[in-house]
């Protein structure tokens, strides 16, 4: 009767494509749900069972709390939600019921997390594995609530794990891998992803079942739980050098709780990893590196960027391939700890690394570039390191923007980048 | 129209419910089989009555591409007075469908010889079921059995059973039939 016009490019489901029926099983054995990022990471903190939330809405957060909540009235989730009337609190709330024994989560946005920014400090300096949500928004002034990574770089040194999803399904498996990784290692784990573009994106997630999530994620089992039965202090005030306690132990001096810091996140590299590879157990799916790589083992040409932002970079990629230009993709999951020896060692070929950074550290560049140039020296790497700021404040980043910066920087050679280009679009 | 992906801008007010059409859409297109779907709001704060638009992507991959909709397949427009702000078919491919919610013939509403147009007066349907909400007619799923005619991405039945998820009683048996009779009443040129 009328004409179907609009079909999209079939896929030849022949004969010869092996993949094609293993796939079609795979998938209807998953239970996929069309959800957003928000969603997503609501759906990650439900099924990591855990026990005590603080939050404070903010735009574009605000649905992860909603969505908790309602988990919580309606019983289906059986955990302690805290109104608080601040996200000081928020995190507040959230150490403190670590310190007592609860699996805690807390979700935030931009000027929640700048506003919770000392808390920050106090999870981590006192090894609490708390877990929170970062949904990636533009920080003021001036007011802006979209889309870019100042708000999470600007937390860069509090001693937090910060690990960067590209899609709604590495929100949502990230969120159950942070609990494994924090409770091992004591360090606490932000999640971030970017707002708008995924917390308020719908697409198809496989959801694990709850028995899956509880086999790969057991109960938390603290080394210490403050109990008025046994009593113990909890941050003391720590002197500079070591010295004996009141009753005669030789007690850390302040540095050397924070060298534990710092050994905690470098050893954590390895736990991260082996975090990965397990859940990788559920469905398949992989999260065995640090960063997911495309082309990039054979590409000259490589780009580097964080979050979503990186998938619009495969796009890119994709143009630049049809157009005889090699390039391959490099997305960073893993920003703290940051993985310097395993970029190192898969961009000791590359000739020209293109960093897009959503971020950057005014008055130097983007924080990934500074990141991943320092990482690479004394390598022996020899590729030309060059930086972009892209997609602040929400302007809408396009793949055939970035493919025209790699473009142009292929041009430029050796010549070296005097300071970091700002990709705009007018 | 043999594109990789097929993109679909939803305009409307705020409070028509434009977002949660474009998300039953790509619900609807993933039941029938297209691995990459997303739907998205137009990024930003919406407010009641205002003009507002969201987006469906639909794919047999999985979908990479997240930036903003500019240059859509289908344009699908809940309220005819939003056709005089020219970003409403801004972008919209030569050739592409503009689905509209009007009472008038798609000759008539200003658009021919660049895309192919479809009507459907959504709006009288609604009211006819009562499909309405504090004086607003629900036009948002209504509108769909146009979008389903036209395109013939998704069927009834994949919508169905999307609407099953989210409506039971007289709320789904009257947006199904809405959607039904915008099917049998959508008028189309596709001369564009």
């Amino acid at each position: 009767m009328f004409k179907t016009v609009l079909v999209p490019n079939e896929v030849p489901v022949s004969a010869g494509n092996s993949k094609t029926p293993v796939e079609k099983q795979t998938l209807s054995k998953q239970n996929v749900k069309i959800i957003d990022g928000n969603q997503a990471a609501a759906l990650g903190a439900k099924l990591s069972r855990v026990q005590v939330i603080a939050a404070y809405p903010i735009t574009p957060q605000t649905p992860v709390t909603e969505g908790l909540s309602e988990f919580v009235e309606s019983g289906e989730l059986n955990a302690e939600y805290v109104a608080v009337e601040s996200e000081h609190s928020a995190m507040a709330v959230c150490t403190s019921a670590s310190m007592v024994g609860a699996r805690t989560f807390t979700a935030t946005s931009a000027h929640g997390l700048a506003y919770m920014h000392e808390m920050l400090h106090w999870a981590a300096g006192a090894r609490l594995p708390v877990v929170m949500a970062c949904v990636n928004r533009a920080i003021g002034a001036p007011w802006n609530i979209l889309n870019d990574q100042q708000d999470s770089i600007s937390q860069r040194d509090t001693g937090w794990i910060q690990l960067y999803a590209r899609n709604n399904q590495e929100i949502l498996d990230s969120i159950i891998q942070a609990y494994r990784i924090a409770e091992q290692v004591y360090v606490p784990v932000m999640v971030c992803y970017d707002g708008y573009l995924l917390s308020h994106a719908e697409m198809p997630v496989s959801v694990p079942t709850q028995d899956e999530v509880d086999a790969f994620l057991p109960a938390y089992k603290p080394h210490t739980v403050l109990d008025p039965a046994d009593i113990r202090n909890y941050n003391l005030v720590t002197l500079a050098n070591p010295r004996n306690n009141a009753e005669g132990v030789l007690c850390h001096g302040y540095m050397e709780i924070r060298q534990l810091l710092q050994e905690a996140l470098e050893k954590s590299l390895k736990v991260i990893l082996q975090t990965g590879r397990d859940y990788g157990t559920i469905y398949g799916r992989s999260y065995g590196n640090y960063f997911w790589v495309d082309g990039v083992k054979s590409a000259e040409t490589v780009i580097v960027a964080m979050g979503s932002l990186a998938m619009e970079a495969l796009v890119a990629a994709e143009m630049l391939r049809k157009e005889g230009q090699d390039a391959g993709v490099l997305g960073i999951r893993v920003f703290r700890p940051f993985p310097r020896e395993a970029l190192a060692r898969i961009l000791k070929n590359a000739k020209h690394i293109i960093v897009f950074d959503k971020d950057i550290s005014y008055g130097n560049e983007g924080a990934v570039c500074s990141e991943l140039k320092a990482a690479l020296y004394g390598t022996g790497a020899k590729a030309v390191v060059r930086n972009f700021i892209v997609g602040l404040g929400g302007r809408d980043v396009k793949a055939r923007e970035l493919a025209a910066a790699v473009k142009k920087s292929v041009k430029s050679g050796s010549t070296p980048q005097s300071h970091p280009e700002w990709l705009s679009r007018i | 129209m043999n594109n990789p992906i097929i993109e679909i801008r939803w305009h409307g007010r705020g409070g028509q419910g434009a977002v949660t059409a474009a998300r039953i859409i790509a619900q609807a297109a993933y039941l029938k089989g297209y691995r990459g779907v997303t739907a998205a709001p137009s990024f930003g704060a919406e407010r009641r009555g205002v003009p507002v638009s969201a987006s469906t992507r639909i794919s047999r991959e999985p979908i990479k591409i997240l930036s903003q909709v500019v240059e859509p397949d289908v344009v699908v427009v809940l309220d005819h007075t939003l056709l005089a702000y020219d970003e409403v078919t801004e972008g919209l491919k030569p050739g592409g469908w503009l689905i509209v919610n009007s009472s008038r013939l798609p000759q008539d509403i200003g658009f021919n010889g660049r895309f192919s147009t479809a009507t459907t007066d959504a709006t009288s349907i609604c009211r006819e079921l009562g499909l309405m909400l504090a004086g607003l007619t629900l036009v948002n799923i209504a509108i769909l059995g146009a979008f389903i005619r036209v395109t013939g991405l998704v069927d009834v039945e994949s919508v169905t059973r999307v609407l099953k998820g989210r409506f039971s009683g007289n709320d789904l048996e009257m947006n199904l039939t809405a959607i039904k009779r915008t099917f049998d009443i959508t008028r189309v040129n596709d001369e564009g």
